[in-house]
């Protein structure tokens, strides 16, 4: 059977990496924040289970790496998403442009 | 795996023992005694904060998942001690009639994060790592963003989740690497396997990047003074003493336990960095006019000569960061005590509206100007003695311009402490703040803030006792 090498799936964990990273930046709504927040877990999960599977077959400690970050993830977009709830009452709007009452 | 060996996480288990007990009052507690769950939360607390002193054993749990020692349940008593002093300076304002109904889940919040640092502290592997470092900051933003009803506090909220996720997410990208290259995620296996290939030195990187944004390290410091600002003072006082303590001890834990091989490369990170965080913390600090950018401020400031202890290798440095933490936390929590009983009875939170304080309230402007003293480090005091040992450790490996720029660093940041003490005792005011009492628990907790700064620095076996506790890092 033809396999996928290990280095264009770490291509693709690395790209999504690295855009999650701008979005975060360059985007102004707090849902696309979070969305770009969910592309950096996820591009961690490929490479720890693709590095498990490839590098280290024979433990699977990548694989619970993975199932744990997922967990995790989940959590912290609950509470993400109930603080924005809180935010859209008070603010009437959810665009970071907006939601900022504080001065440096 | 018997009894006795699960007791060896003795701390966590109370808490967590608690934790269910004020969850069991929340639900059965009728809506005419709300006011009754907060001396009562106190006092468990208190209880498993004692039970922590006892003598403890070491080991290690799950397949060297979980391991303690002597260094590591001291680390969690200091915590617990500047957990019960931000309790008891929290009950004040809690009794609030608008706090009353959500009292048990502040203190449930609290406490589960404060689970989470101790598993964090405690861990053995990155998954357990990272698993405490999430129940540490998640619920976190939860608290940040508890006046529902307030903009600022939701924009903290917000704003604290979001840094501390793509933080986390920079942190698990390093790790993935750090994974790669070693072929585990124990630390007794990585450090095993540590050596400085490029993969690993860009995996630490990342692990440092994620890191220095839970300490707030300069570069990736932006998110502190705004959430700082924004959270309820209580909040923010356990934010700055309590989490940053907990990020420090596991970062120093993490780099004398898995990275030893890359001291030379983290020494000269930690350099520029120590610099960097130094300066501009002081520089923006001598800035601000709200109490709490500005505490902000002075404690990313303090993070900085805490880095400078870190370099001083596992022993002295180790010793000298511990102990720090202990005397910031009662320095620290007492200026923010006065703070908060400030804020609690008038809602003001400005250096301004603080002009003629001493006329007024003697007692809380001495208390202040003791605790901005120890922050400032002049003499008597314990604070002190703690940058005199960071200094010191950095000092013993030869980073004599380190300590220089520290030490002007230090001088810089006298100014704006002091100018808060002019403001108490030398500004005049037409409308200074009337004189209050604050209540019982809040005047226990600046008691013991106080006791606390003079007791830590002249009790010396403290100091000799964590110095030979460091001793047992290695060994669980």
């Amino acid at each position: 059977m033809h396999e996928i090498p290990l280095q264009y799936i770490l291509i693709v964990s690395t790209l999504m990496f690295f855009i999650g990273v701008w979005g975060f930046i360059v985007r102004k709504n707090l849902i696309t924040i979070l969305m770009a927040i969910e592309l950096i877990l996820n591009s961690v999960n490929i490479n720890f289970l693709a590095i498990n599977r490839f590098l280290y077959p024979h433990h699977l400690e990548g694989h619970f790496f993975g199932l744990f970050v997922v967990a995790i993830a989940a959590a912290e977009a609950s509470v993400a998403i109930a603080i924005i709830i809180n935010i859209y009452r008070r603010f009437t709007t959810i665009n970071v442009e907006n939601v900022s009452e504080m001065k440096h | 795996m018997d009894l006795s060996q699960f007791f060896i996480m003795r701390h966590e288990v109370l808490l967590l023992a608690v934790i269910i007990l004020i969850l069991l009052m929340e639900i059965f507690v009728g809506k005419a005694n709300r006011k009754a769950i907060i001396p009562v939360s106190i006092g468990l607390f208190l209880l498993s904060t004692l039970a922590g002193f006892l003598p403890a054993e070491s080991g290690q749990l799950f397949g060297d998942m979980y391991r303690t020692n002597g260094l590591i349940v001291s680390m969690k008593n200091i915590l617990n001690i500047g957990v019960l002093i931000v309790m008891l300076l929290s009950a004040e304002w809690l009794r609030k009639e608008e706090n009353l109904d959500k009292v048990s889940e502040y203190y449930l919040i609290m406490l589960s994060t404060l689970v989470g640092m101790f598993y964090m502290i405690s861990s053995g592997d990155f998954l357990m790592f990272y698993l405490g470092l999430e129940l540490a900051s998640i619920p976190m933003a939860a608290l940040a963003a508890y006046d529902k009803f307030r903009n600022s506090s939701a924009e903290a909220g917000i704003k604290f989740i979001f840094s501390s996720a793509l933080s986390s997410g920079v942190l698990l990208y390093g790790l993935s690497m750090i994974y790669a290259s070693t072929g585990s995620i124990y630390f007794t296996e990585v450090a095993a396997h540590m050596g400085e290939q490029p993969l690993q030195v860009l995996g630490f990187i990342f692990f440092l990047a994620g890191m220095g944004f839970k300490i707030s390290l300069v570069p990736f410091h932006f998110w502190t003074a705004d959430v700082y600002e924004g959270a309820p003072i209580s909040v923010t006082s356990y934010l700055s003493v309590i989490s940053k303590g907990a990020a420090i001890f596991i970062f120093s834990i993490v780099l004398f336990s898995v990275f030893p091989m890359l001291e030379p490369l983290w020494q000269e990170l930690l350099y520029v960095l120590a610099i960097l965080t130094m300066t501009l913390a002081n520089l923006f600090a001598v800035r601000q006019n709200n109490i709490k950018r500005f505490l902000a401020f002075s404690s990313i400031a303090q993070a900085g000569f805490i880095l400078l202890g870190i370099m001083g290798g596992p022993h002295l440095g180790l010793t000298t960061v511990v102990y720090f933490i202990l005397v910031y936390v009662f320095t620290n929590l007492g200026a923010f005590g006065v703070a908060i009983s400030i804020s609690d009875k008038t809602g003001k939170e400005n250096i301004n509206d603080y002009n003629g304080l001493y006329k007024t309230n003697p007692m809380l402007s001495l208390t202040m100007m003791l605790a901005l003293f120890s922050l400032a480090g002049i003499p008597p005091v314990a604070g002190f003695f703690g940058k005199f040992f960071l200094f010191t450790s950095a000092a013993s490996k030869g980073y004599y311009i380190l300590v220089l720029i520290a030490v002007l660093n230090a001088t810089i940041s006298l100014y704006y402490y002091l100018r808060v003490v002019k403001a108490m005792f030398i500004e005049k005011s037409d409308h200074p703040i009337a004189p209050f009492r604050s209540s019982l628990s809040t005047r226990m907790a600046l008691a013991l803030c106080v006791a606390g700064t003079f007791a830590v620095g002249f009790i010396s076996w403290i100091y000799e006792y964590l110095y030979d506790m460091t001793y047992l890092l290695f060994i669980f």
